[in-house]
C-alpha cells in the first residue's frame, strides 16, 4: 500500500499542476475582466494628496492597481460582427480542410490496402516522412512555389510564351501576366490540406486494414458487386477510422494559426490568430482566455457530434452485410 | 483502372513531396533568392556550421527533446503503473484528466502554460520550455504504456517476490522488461512530438531562448536562411535513410507482410 502511494503521489500532482491548474487559470481569466481598484482621494497629516485604495491601503503614487471582475463581458465581445466573422470563417477553412482531407486520403487507404502495392507500409511510411520536415518550412516552400514570381508562375509563364492558343485561352479569361495565388482563402486551405493529409490517411488506413478478408471474400461469393462490397461491408467498418481522422484533422485546423499567417499572408486572420495576438501584442490575456474557453467548447461539441455518429452506427455493423 | 490507381498515389506522393525537393534543392542554390538559380554549391552546409544563431537554436531543440523525453517516459511509465494499480473509479477519472491535453489544441495548452508560469512568476526560458514540453509529451507515454501493463500477467510480479526478489528487483526484473516496447515507442513518440513543436514553445519561451521551430518562425517574415533549408535537408536525409533503411531490412525478413504493427513508424 506504501508503494502504490509513492507511485500515485508525483503523477497526481503532476497532472495537477500542469493540466487542471492551467486550465482552471484559462477559465478565470475567461470569465473576468479587470477593472482598476476604486479608492479616495485623500489628504495625509503632513498635506501631502494621497490615495486610499478600496482594500484600505494607502499610497501617494496615483493608483495603477486592477483587479480580476466576474464579467461576461468578454462574451459579448466575441458576438461582435468582427470576431463572429472570424469565428464562422475559422469554422468554415477548418471544415473544408477537413472534408478536401477526407475525400483525397480515403482513396489512398483504399488503394494502399488493396492488392496494387507489393509494399502498403512502405508507401505508407513515404506519406508520413514529410511530417520530419519542420511544418513551418515545408509551409513555406509552398510559397515559393505559389508567389507571384514563383515557380509555378513561371511555369505558367513559359507554357504561355511557348504556346499561342494557351495564352489566348488565359488572355480570353481576364488573367494577367501574373496568376495571384497566395494570400486567400484558398492557399491557407491548400497550406491545412497539405500538413493535415497524413492526419487522415493513417487511421483510415489502420481500420481498412484490420477487416477480415473473408467477409469481402464472403460478399463476392454471394454476388455483391465490387462497388455494392465496398458500399456494405468496407464503408460502414471503415467509419471508426474515419471519424479518427477527422478530430486528427479539423482540432489542429480550427485552431491554426501559423499557416494562416504564412499562406494567408495576414489577409486571412482565423480565430488562433486571434487568440494568439492577446497573449501577445493586444495582451489582453482576459479576452484571449475567453476565446480559448470558446475554442475548447467548440472542438468538445464537434467531438460529441462524432461519437454520436460512431454510436448510432454502431448496431448496424455487426451483421447487417446485405 | 489498376493504372490510375497507382497514377492517383503517385499524384498524392507528388503533391506531398513537391515542397520538400524544392526546399532541398534551394540548399544548393547559389543565390540568397529563392526566385533565381545561381549555380550549385555547397556554401549553404557549409555556412551553417559556423552560424551560432542556427547552432545554438539546434542545440536547444535537441537538449529540450532529449531532456523532455527522459523525463516525461520516467514521470509517465510511472504514472501508468500507478494508474494501472489503482481501483476502477479513481482510474478513469484520472485517466480522463491525463487525456485533456490530448483533447485540447495546441493553442490552448500552450497559453494554459504560459498562465500557469506567469502566475507562479517563473521567469519565461529555457525552464519553462522544458515543463511545457515535459507536460505535453507525459499524456502520450502514459498512453503507450498503458496497453502493455494491461497484457501483463498479474501474476508474474507476485510469483517473483514469492521467489525472494524485493519489489525494486521485481519491478525491475520482471515488470520493466515486459512493458520495454511499449516505454520505448513512447518515449520515441516524446522526441518526435518535442522536436517538432512550435506552438506550445512559441507561448512558453522567453529571454532569448529559441528553439527550431521558433527561429524559423521568426525567419519566416523577413525571408528564411538557405542554410536553415540545408539543415533541414540533412535532418529529413538522416530520417529517410534510417526509417527507408529500417523498413527495407523487415520487409527482406518478413517478405513483405501487410502487417501495420511491424513498421517501423514511430507514430
Amino acid at each position: 500500500m506504501k508503494r502504490k502511494g509513492l507511485m500515485v503521489l508525483p503523477f497526481a500532482l503532476w497532472a495537477i499542476i500542469f493540466i487542471l491548474v492551467p486550465l482552471g487559470l484559462i477559465a478565470w481569466y475567461g470569465i473576468t475582466v479587470e477593472e482598476p481598484v476604486a479608492y479616495t482621494e485623500i489628504t495625509l497629516e503632513d498635506g501631502t494628496p494621497a490615495f486610499r485604495l478600496e482594500d484600505g491601503t494607502v499610497q501617494t503614487q496615483e493608483p495603477w492597481q486592477k483587479k480580476a471582475v466576474i464579467s461576461f463581458q468578454n462574451f459579448k465581445r466575441m458576438v461582435e460582427p468582427t470576431y463572429l466573422r472570424l469565428l464562422i470563417r475559422s469554422l468554415k477553412i477548418a471544415l473544408l480542410t477537413t472534408l478536401i482531407c477526407l475525400i483525397l486520403g480515403y482513396p489512398v487507404a483504399l488503394i494502399l490496402t488493396g492488392k496494387d502495392f507489393k509494399h502498403p507500409t512502405l508507401w505508407l511510411m513515404l506519406i508520413i516522412l514529410p511530417m520530419w520536415m519542420n511544418f513551418l518550412l515545408r509551409t513555406y516552400s509552398w510559397m515559393s512555389i505559389l508567389e507571384n514570381s514563383g515557380i509555378l508562375n513561371s511555369w505558367i509563364t513559359a507554357l504561355r510564351n511557348a504556346v499561342p492558343a494557351i495564352d489566348q485561352w488565359f488572355t480570353a479569361r481576364g488573367v494577367g501576366n501574373k496568376i495571384i495565388f497566395l494570400y486567400n482563402e484558398n492557399a491557407v486551405i491548400l497550406g491545412m490540406v497539405y500538413n493535415y493529409l497524413s492526419f487522415m490517411i493513417m487511421p483510415i488506413y489502420t481500420v481498412i486494414e484490420k477487416i477480415d478478408k473473408s467477409l469481402l471474400e464472403a460478399a463476392a461469393d454471394l454476388g455483391a458487386s465490387p462497388s455494392k462490397s465496398f458500399i456494405r461491408v468496407t464503408l460502414p467498418y471503415s467509419l471508426p477510422g474515419v471519424l479518427e481522422g477527422i478530430t486528427m484533422v479539423f482540432v489542429p485546423a480550427v485552431t491554426t494559426f501559423v499557416i494562416s499567417q504564412l499562406m494567408g499572408g495576414g489577409k486571412v486572420p482565423l480565430i488562433g490568430d486571434i487568440i494568439q495576438n492577446q497573449f501577445g501584442k493586444s495582451s489582453d490575456w482576459h479576452f484571449g482566455s475567453s476565446l480559448s474557453l470558446l475554442v475548447m467548447v467548440v472542438v468538445l461539441a464537434f467531438m460529441g457530434g462524432l461519437q454520436q455518429i460512431d454510436k448510432d452506427e454502431e448496431p448496424q455493423k455487426e451483421v447487417r452485410i446485405f | 483502372m489498376k493504372k490510375l490507381r497507382k497514377v492517383y498515389i503517385g499524384l498524392i506522393m507528388a503533391f506531398l513531396y513537391a515542397p520538400i525537393v524544392l526546399l532541398i534543392l534551394y540548399s544548393f542554390n547559389d543565390s540568397k533568392s529563392r526566385a533565381n538559380w545561381g549555380g550549385f554549391t555547397l556554401r549553404w552546409y557549409k555556412e551553417l556550421f559556423s552560424d551560432a544563431q542556427i547552432i545554438s537554436a539546434l542545440g536547444t531543440t535537441l537538449s529540450i527533446g532529449f531532456l523532455a523525453a527522459v523525463i516525461s517516459t520516467i514521470l509517465g511509465t510511472f504514472g501508468a503503473i500507478a494508474l494501472y494499480q489503482m481501483k476502477r473509479g479513481p482510474r478513469q477519472v484520472m485517466l480522463s484528466v491525463v487525456n485533456l491535453p490530448m483533447l485540447n489544441s495546441e493553442v490552448v495548452t500552450g497559453v494554459s502554460l504560459m498562465l500557469l508560469f506567469a502566475i507562479a512568476q517563473i521567469q519565461m526560458g529555457y525552464v519553462t520550455l522544458l515543463l511545457a514540453h515535459i507536460s505535453f509529451c507525459v499524456p502520450y507515454v502514459v498512453l503507450s504504456v498503458m496497453p502493455k501493463l494491461r497484457q501483463l500477467e498479474p501474476n508474474l510480479a507476485e510469483a517473483a517476490q514469492d521467489l525472494g526478489a524485493t519489489p525494486r528487483q521485481g519491478f525491475f526484473k520482471v515488470i520493466l522488461p515486459d512493458i520495454m516496447p511499449g516505454v520505448f515507442s513512447g518515449f520515441l513518440m516524446a522526441l518526435t512530438m518535442s522536436i517538432d513543436d512550435f506552438v506550445v514553445s512559441f507561448f512558453t519561451t522567453g529571454s532569448g531562448v529559441s528553439n527550431l521551430s521558433i527561429t524559423i518562425y521568426t525567419m519566416a517574415k523577413r525571408g528564411i536562411s538557405p542554410k536553415i533549408n540545408a539543415l533541414s535537408s540533412l535532418i529529413f536525409a538522416a530520417v529517410f535513410i534510417l526509417l527507408v533503411g529500417l523498413n527495407l531490412r523487415d520487409l527482406k525478413k518478413t517478405g513483405g507482410s501487410k502487417n501495420i504493427e511491424k513498421v517501423k513508424i514511430p507514430y
